[in-house]
């Protein structure tokens, strides 16, 4: 089985490493030691990982042994490594263990070396980011990444809905506790939040998100009868359109909250509050992918849903525009990028919703890529400038710190669309996709590649604000202002190879490549992707369909050069003509006020009548019943103090007042005694004496 | 001996009573023993007189015992009064009532 | 009245006057000096009824040995309060049952055929009194008592050392 025998050691690399760290580092271990062990621990995962998915290469000639199924159609093998929760055999037969398994197939594959590579390269980032921090704070850090990088392995390679589940609440966990990273500290002046706030937002809004996940879970395993993944998509036949529905629907409930689409996303931009590495890591990269993710596993569910599907795609397209929209208007860098984050998030919704699985989980890969590369460089941008976020405060960096300057353009590039970057192919796909979909092809494409426009715009802004321009910032930082450690830097110029290159998997077949990536997943994704697909191959539109949203992006860019760069008064201009407007978008739609009021207002009072009705009502009747307790057990104590104990106590008075008198008979001197003898003596003489008749 | 046995019997008793009256009403332990020897003095008398009454050695050899015996009894009983003394600081038996009810 | 009733009844008196005085007086040196009296009053009554040894006996044990050992005993305990005899009410209640005692008895006596028939007789043996009927008598008849005397003399002396020991 090579490698893929040791697929379980995956997670267990970090394990270690969280444990090394969480419990020892802040104590017996150098800094050094720290990261070598943290990093160290990503690297095996990533090694093995490669090994194994080098190996599910040819898992024709895998042989199936015990706690190993290998599925060859679908290019899977199933580890199992023990029984989780044996709950015995139905009604009906089925088995309704869950065991704790883990599957490696083409979809994971992908996600696994995604997550274990752009992970190792952020630990490595990290060593750089945070070296500044005190040695507590360092070693804490790098036990939550590699917990998280644990939770995250778990969630992706998980076989049974249960196993996902726990890797799906330990990302959570980690999430939230990343976000906290800085508890102390305040991330929003204005409404007063402070970073464990933001940590606590995000957890609730993903919990949320959850109570559709577990309900999902439940409704598939009532009716399906199991929870295992496969299990329940071969079974996805017999279940009702209802039934398929609902379940989609709710597990796409979770997959918002994890993924960030409307109504759920307001937690990514808060979880900025974060350290910059946790960003790119945890809210780019990887952990709010886990909603794509799951929703592409579950894909065959969905596809017996079109309502669902429809459902996806519709939130998806509109989260997306909706996101980029207010990317336009913020002013702090890593809330731009969060925004952008969402807004793609978005369009990996769009992909699933449409049925181009491979597509979505393709851009999903490149925006791993690229988004990482963003945050990262902005990460070394706010490094190079002590902490500053506000690019209001920025420009003209370019010429200080070259290398960030450099990936960023490539990463700006990336997500703009502009081929022959990563994200033109991913990005593409999706639009060419979306335009097939019925009947809301038209719709959807529309909206897609507004959004590009969108994306390009904003990302060309946020470039300019940034790295062009003259400089506004003081002196205290420009004495400051520094290229960041190598550390951080090789993992820019990776990850802008890997954007600059990325993509190059996915090259549709109408350029004469063959589309690598979607022929990888095709053993899982392929037959729900030819179901989806409305419309037959048109090589022609389809490459005028690329022109245009090249041309689309393009027009984004050179738009978001002359309004921030060539001639700032026309923004100025547009942006008084559209006051309304852009007030709306600086303030993010009101969407939080808007959930503060319609959501929190009624939900806090909702809390209080609740606990008006516990404190009353409840208490009430727990209280009353406890009287009428107390009221009994006062009338048994009264029996029993007055009646029982005074019989009791009555014999023991009559023993007291006998022993008063005896008691001072008993004066403890012996004279007293003598003479009692002595009386005795004369008693019983005398009575002698009148029995002799003296 | 001209005097009737009976006024010898009496001297005994008054001496007796004598003893009794010291033990029953003195504190000191000391003045105690002492008229608890008064007594056994007076018991001797009465051995002496009914062995010379009834010419027969037994009450004379009785009271050779008896004298023994009230050597030993004041040996012990004076160590007593000591160690009441060394740990009490006392010898008045009526501050000793740890007996008392 | 023969010399020896009147040597008697003198004897007697000074006997009991002095066995008063050692349970009357207030210092218990006082009482020691009048029990010595009182000793060597009981001792000639001895004499005068024919028990010569018994006699010397009681001079040497009570007198000498047993007083010197009140006195040693009264030396050690540093009497702090000489003042003795306190007539309380308890003092009072035992004096009463004490004397009623002493007048029954003396009724019993008075009213007892016993008494008036008890005349004392002549010595036993004249001269050198009745030593070698002592001795007959102890160490033939009484062997075995006069042993166990020994012993718990013995016995009485190891307990005074141990009770009177400065620790234990």
């Amino acid at each position: 089985m090579t490698l893929i025998g040791l697929l379980w050691t995956v997670p267990l690399f970090p394990v270690a490493g969280f444990l090394l760290n969480g419990l020892l580092g802040a104590r017996f271990f150098p800094k050094k030691a720290v990261w070598v062990i943290a990093c160290g621990a990503v690297l095996l995962s990533f090694l093995v990982s490669l090994g194994a998915v080098v190996a599910l290469r040819d898992v024709g000639s895998l042989t199936p042994s015990p706690g190993a199924a290998v599925d060859a159609r679908a290019h899977r093998v199933t580890l199992t490594l023990g029984s989780w929760m044996p709950m015995g055999r139905s009604a009906d037969g089925s088995e309704l263990s869950v065991d704790w398994s883990f599957a490696l197939d083409p979809l994971s594959a992908v996600m696994l070396l995604v997550v274990t590579g752009v992970g190792f390269l952020i630990h490595v980032y990290s060593i750089g980011y945070m070296g500044h921090e005190p040695h507590p704070v360092f070693a804490r850090f790098f036990a939550y990444l590699n917990l998280f990088m644990a939770m995250m392995l778990t969630l992706v390679l998980g076989a049974s809905l249960p196993v996902v589940f726990v890797g799906w609440e330990g990302v959570g966990l980690c999430s939230y506790l990343l976000i906290g990273f800085y508890y102390d500290r305040m991330f929003d002046e204005k409404t007063r939040m402070s970073c464990a706030d933001a940590g606590r937002k995000a957890f609730i809004t993903n919990r949320i998100g959850d109570v559709g996940f577990i309900l999902g879970m439940l409704l598939l395993f009532v009716n399906a009868g199991t929870l295992d993944i496969q299990g329940i998509l071969a079974k996805t036949g017999t279940l009702g359109p209802g039934v398929c529905t609902a379940a989609a629907l709710l597990l796409f409930f979770g997959a918002c909250g994890k993924s960030a689409q409307i109504p759920l996303y307001v937690w990514l931009p808060d979880a900025m509050a974060g350290p910059t590495p946790v960003s790119a890591l945890i809210h780019a990269a990887t952990m709010v992918t886990a909603g794509v993710y799951v929703t592409c596993r579950m894909a065959p569910l969905y596809l017996k849903s079109p309502g669902a599907m429809l459902a996806v795609a519709v939130v998806g397209a509109l989260t997306a525009l909706f996101a980029a929209s207010i990317g336009l208007a913020q002013n702090d860098i890593k809330k731009v990028l969060a925004y952008s984050t969402v807004s793609q998030l978005g369009y990996m919704m769009l992909a699933a919703g449409v049925g181009a699985f491979s597509a979505a989980i393709f851009h999903l890969m490149t925006h791993a890529f690229f988004k990482a590369l963003l945050f990262l460089a902005a990460g070394s941008v706010i490094h190079a400038m002590s902490g500053e976020q506000d690019i209001r405060k920025m420009g003209g960096l370019d010429r200080h710190i070259p290398w960030t300057h450099a990936t960023f353009v490539i990463a700006t590039l990336a997500i703009a669309g502009i081929p022959p970057l990563a994200g033109f192919f991913s990005k593409d796909e999706i639009l060419w996709a979306a335009f097939n979909q019925r009947p809301l092809g038209l719709l959807l494409w529309l909206v897609g590649a507004g959004t590009a426009g969108l994306t390009a715009f904003y990302m060309w802004r946020l470039y300019v604000l940034v790295f062009r321009g003259e400089e506004r910032f003081d002196d205290e930082v420009r004495h400051h202002l520094h290229e960041s450690p190598r550390s951080m830097i090789v993992p820019l110029a990776v990850l802008a190879v890997l954007a600059i290159a990325g993509g190059w998997v996915g090259i549709p077949e109408v350029a004469g490549f063959r589309n690598l990536l979607a022929g990888y997943l095709a053993p899982v994704l392929g037959a729900g992707e030819e179901a989806a697909r409305a419309a037959p191959h048109a090589p022609l539109f389809e490459v005028v369909m690329m022109i245009v949203s090249t041309v689309i992006a393009a027009f984004g860019l050179v738009l978001g050069w002359v309004f921030y760069e060539r001639r700032p008064e026309a923004r100025v201009r547009l942006a008084e003509s559209a006051r309304g407007l852009y007030r709306l978008m600086v303030n993010k739609y009101y969407v939080d006020e808007l959930y503060g009021k319609i959501v929190l207002a009624p939900y806090y009072a909702l809390c209080r009548a609740a606990a008006w009705f516990d404190q009353w009502v409840v208490d009430g009747v727990v209280n009353a019943a406890g009287y009428v307790t107390l009221a009994t057990s006062y009338t048994s104590v009264g029996f029993d103090t007055y009646v029982v104990d005074g019989l009791v106590n009555l014999a023991g008075y009559i023993v007291r007042g006998f022993s008063w008198v005896f008691r001072k008979v008993q004066t403890g001197i012996v004279q007293t005694y003598a003479t009692a003898m002595i009386f005795g003596i004369f008693v019983l003489v005398s009575a002698y004496l009148l029995a002799r008749g003296h | 001996m001209p005097v009737p046995a009976s006024h010898i019997l009496v001297f005994s008793l008054l001496l007796f009573s004598v003893g009794v009256l010291g033990v029953l009403t003195r504190r000191n332990a000391i003045v105690i023993l002492m008229s608890i020897e008064l007594m056994m003095n007076a018991a001797n008398i009465n051995f002496i007189a009914f062995s010379q009454r009834l010419q027969n050695m037994v009450g004379q050899v009785f009271s050779v015992f008896t004298i023994a015996v009230a050597a030993g009894e004041v040996a012990v009983g004076l160590a007593v009064v000591l160690a009441l003394f060394r740990n009490r600081d006392t010898v008045y038996v009526d501050e000793v009532h740890v007996m008392k009810g | 009245m023969a010399p020896e009733a009147v040597v008697f009844y003198v004897l007697a008196s000074i006997a009991l006057v002095s066995a008063v005085m050692v349970i009357w007086s207030r210092n218990v040196i006082h009482s020691a000096i009048y029990l010595v009296l009182t000793f060597f009053c009981v001792a000639a009554v001895y004499v005068l009824l024919r028990a010569e040894f018994v006699a010397v006996v009681q001079v040497l044990v009570y007198a000498g040995g047993i007083l010197v050992l009140f006195l040693f005993a009264i030396m050690l305990v540093n009497l702090r309060d000489p003042l003795g005899s306190r007539l309380g009410v308890h003092a009072t209640l035992s004096g009463i049952v004490g004397v009623s005692v002493v007048g029954m008895i003396l009724y019993v006596y008075s009213t007892g055929r016993l008494a008036r028939s008890l005349t004392l007789g002549p010595p036993t043996t004249g001269g050198g009194g009745n030593i070698q009927l002592l001795g007959d008598a102890l160490y033939r008849d009484y062997l075995l008592p006069f042993e166990i005397a020994s012993i718990l003399l013995l016995v009485a002396m190891i307990g005074a050392i141990v009770l009177a020991r400065q620790k234990y």
